[in-house]
């Protein structure tokens, strides 16, 4: 069912439409975008029950982009799903456009939770995944936190609620790429052991290589099997993941490539073969 | 139901807490949020009877609010309280940004604001959260005027669409107006007394000292006209330039700071629409300290003999 070959073709185009909107957008995210590009289009193309054509069906996953500033990966992921035309998403960052420099719920199909101020995405999984248990529906939710994110003391708060409340019908997703603004996450303000952190807020525990389809879907299935607690994927990934220029850089977490960078990254990723236009 | 509360002194809390257990026996999708104050906010009395849909949080303020935007977003109404100090500045980032921004619709219903929480001192006095959360885009704020007023706007804030923030007190304060016969209008002002001198234009417990005020200012003659502005925003603009025109002169009264509150507000619309005299009664630039309420509102010139002589000062200008 889960053909991989599929999923990494749209990875693909995913990578090509974060390089290029980011250009187009002359700022924004590709770092931490880039390296959840495997966990978003496993979510949306493999995990969840969603369906482009209406977008408020009640039944509906739900997934929580609480490190709002990767929406750029977010929003590839919804165009190409089928939510809007992917010719909106070189609108990114424009004025009146609906792919806003954070993600907004008023304003793009498809967006659940307005975000951009770090350390609330989980909170408000929290209850939406509270609500979902009121009205008896199997309704899952996914929330997408970056590694430096979960520096918020909020994010600590929403862990103890999900862990006293059992929600197991809320799955956590740390993209953990070591890098923050500031350089490494370790040098900033240290997590490990970030396992034992989420265990002792009462959670399952499932670490990964973020970039792997097979271990990625399969922990998706883990935490779905899970029962009387929530789930955390904690996602060993690269901070600008396929673009080598930008692997690893913390100046790349928010910093759009000029012309020539986008050339180099079109290149790479093997979408521009021997002097064709990119305009 | 017993009418226990007429014409008792009664905390707005108390009110709050009596208005939740109704709205939860008329609606399936109220929940209820607290972070561990609910003896005191009065979010025990729904606790108590509907104990599936009432969310203890614990002390965790920012937690609490994002959890009633995601509720929201799965079409719960929630009523979240807590401290107005902790409501509005612990948590400030989650109501702008989880709930006001998406436009959620959560309603913020924070209990112990101003002065008179007394003796817990300025740590958990607010004096600046109307401040705070009328400069929140699309925020409702209403802060009634007492225990009847209070229950009113609570049912109907359930009604309203989008996030409201009301203000409630923990200190039990005189019964303004008849239970029977009241109606709650958000976004309308309401002339308790008619009078052509001045007028004075209160909200929440000021009320009260207002109607008070315009007895002493009778007694010397003056005429005094009053107006419970319940809802700070949307305010009603056009009631309050009427009054200005009116009287040419325009007293405000607030248990909070000058700075940002309903004084501001009536100073704003008044300044560009038809510049009349206006002082404020209000928290001078201070904060609050340990003390019986009482002492407190005196010492922060909070009565009705300083409503007075404020306006006596004020016709004597125009």
């Amino acid at each position: 069912m889960n053909d991989i070959n599929f999923l990494k073709k749209i990875a693909l185009q995913v990578r090509k439409d974060i390089v290029e909107m980011t250009y187009h957008a002359g700022s924004g995210h590709p770092g931490g975008s880039l390296s959840a590009v495997e966990i978003m289009v496993s979510l949306y193309f493999s995990v969840m029950k969603v369906d482009p054509k209406n977008p408020d069906w009640e039944d509906r996953d739900r997934f929580v982009l609480s490190k709002g500033h990767a929406c750029p990966v977010l929003y590839s992921v919804l165009a190409r799903k089928g939510f809007f035309s992917p010719e909106d998403l070189k609108t990114l960052r424009k004025f009146g456009s609906h792919l806003q420099g954070h993600p907004s719920r008023l304003k793009t199909p498809g967006v659940e939770v307005s975000a951009g101020s770090l350390g609330q995405g989980l909170s408000v999984a929290n209850g939406i995944a509270i609500g979902a248990k009121m009205l008896n529906k199997d309704i899952r939710v996914y929330c997408l936190m970056g590694d430096g994110e979960i520096q918020e003391g909020s994010v600590w708060e929403a862990a103890m609620t999900a862990g006293h409340r059992k929600l197991d019908n809320l799955v956590a997703i740390v993209d953990y790429n070591n890098l923050q603004i500031d350089g490494w996450v370790e040098d900033v303000k240290g997590l490990a052991p970030l396992a034992d952190k989420w265990r002792s807020f009462r959670w399952h525990v499932i670490g990964i290589d973020g970039h792997d389809f097979d271990q990625i879907l399969s922990a998706f299935n883990e935490a779905e099997q899970t029962k009387g607690c929530p789930t955390v994927i904690l996602a060993e990934t690269v901070k600008g993941k396929g673009i080598s220029f930008m692997e690893n850089k913390a100046e790349w977490h928010g910093k759009a490539p000029n012309r020539q960078e986008y050339i180099e990254a079109l290149e790479e990723l093997g979408f521009l073969k021997g002097g064709e236009s990119i305009d | 139901m017993t009418k226990n509360t007429a014409k008792k002194n009664t905390a707005t809390r108390e009110a709050y807490g009596e208005a939740l257990v109704e709205l939860g026996r008329e609606n399936r999708n109220i929940v209820v949020l607290d972070a561990d104050l609910s003896k005191s906010t009065k979010t025990e009395m729904f606790a108590k009877e509907f104990p599936e849909r009432f969310f203890n949080m614990g002390i965790a303020e920012q937690n609490m609010m994002g959890t009633a935007a995601g509720l929201a977003a799965s079409g719960k109404i929630p009523f979240v309280s807590t401290f107005a100090v902790f409501a509005t500045g612990r948590a400030f980032d989650q109501v702008r940004n989880s709930i006001a921004y998406p436009g959620l619709n959560v309603k913020i219903a924070a209990t112990h604001a101003g002065i008179t929480v007394g003796q817990d001192g300025a740590s958990h006095q607010s004096v600046e959260d109307i401040a705070i959360m009328r400069a929140i885009p699309g925020m409702t704020v209403i802060n009634p005027a007492d225990a009847v007023e209070a229950k009113a706007a609570v049912k109907a804030a359930a009604l309203m669409e989008g996030p409201v923030y009301i203000r409630l007190g923990r200190h039990k304060v005189p019964v303004v107006f008849d239970e029977e016969k009241y109606e709650f209008k958000s976004g309308k002002g309401v002339v308790l007394q008619e009078g052509g001198d001045v007028t004075i234009i209160a909200t929440g417990i000021m009320v009260a000292q207002a109607l008070e005020a315009s007895k002493l200012l009778s007694e010397k003659g003056i005429k005094a006209k009053v107006v419970n502005i319940h809802t700070i925003k949307p305010l009603d603009e056009d009631l309050i330039i009427e009054c200005a025109k009116q009287t040419k002169a325009i007293i405000t009264a607030e248990e909070h700071s000058i700075t940002g509150g309903l004084g501001s507000a009536v100073a704003e619309v008044v300044s560009e629409r038809f510049p009349v005299p206006v002082k404020r009664v209000g928290i001078k630039d201070r904060f609050g300290q340990s003390g019986l309420p009482e002492e407190l509102l005196k010492l922060y010139n909070l009565t009705a003999e300083d409503i007075a002589s404020a306006a006596a000062e004020l016709i004597r200008k125009k």
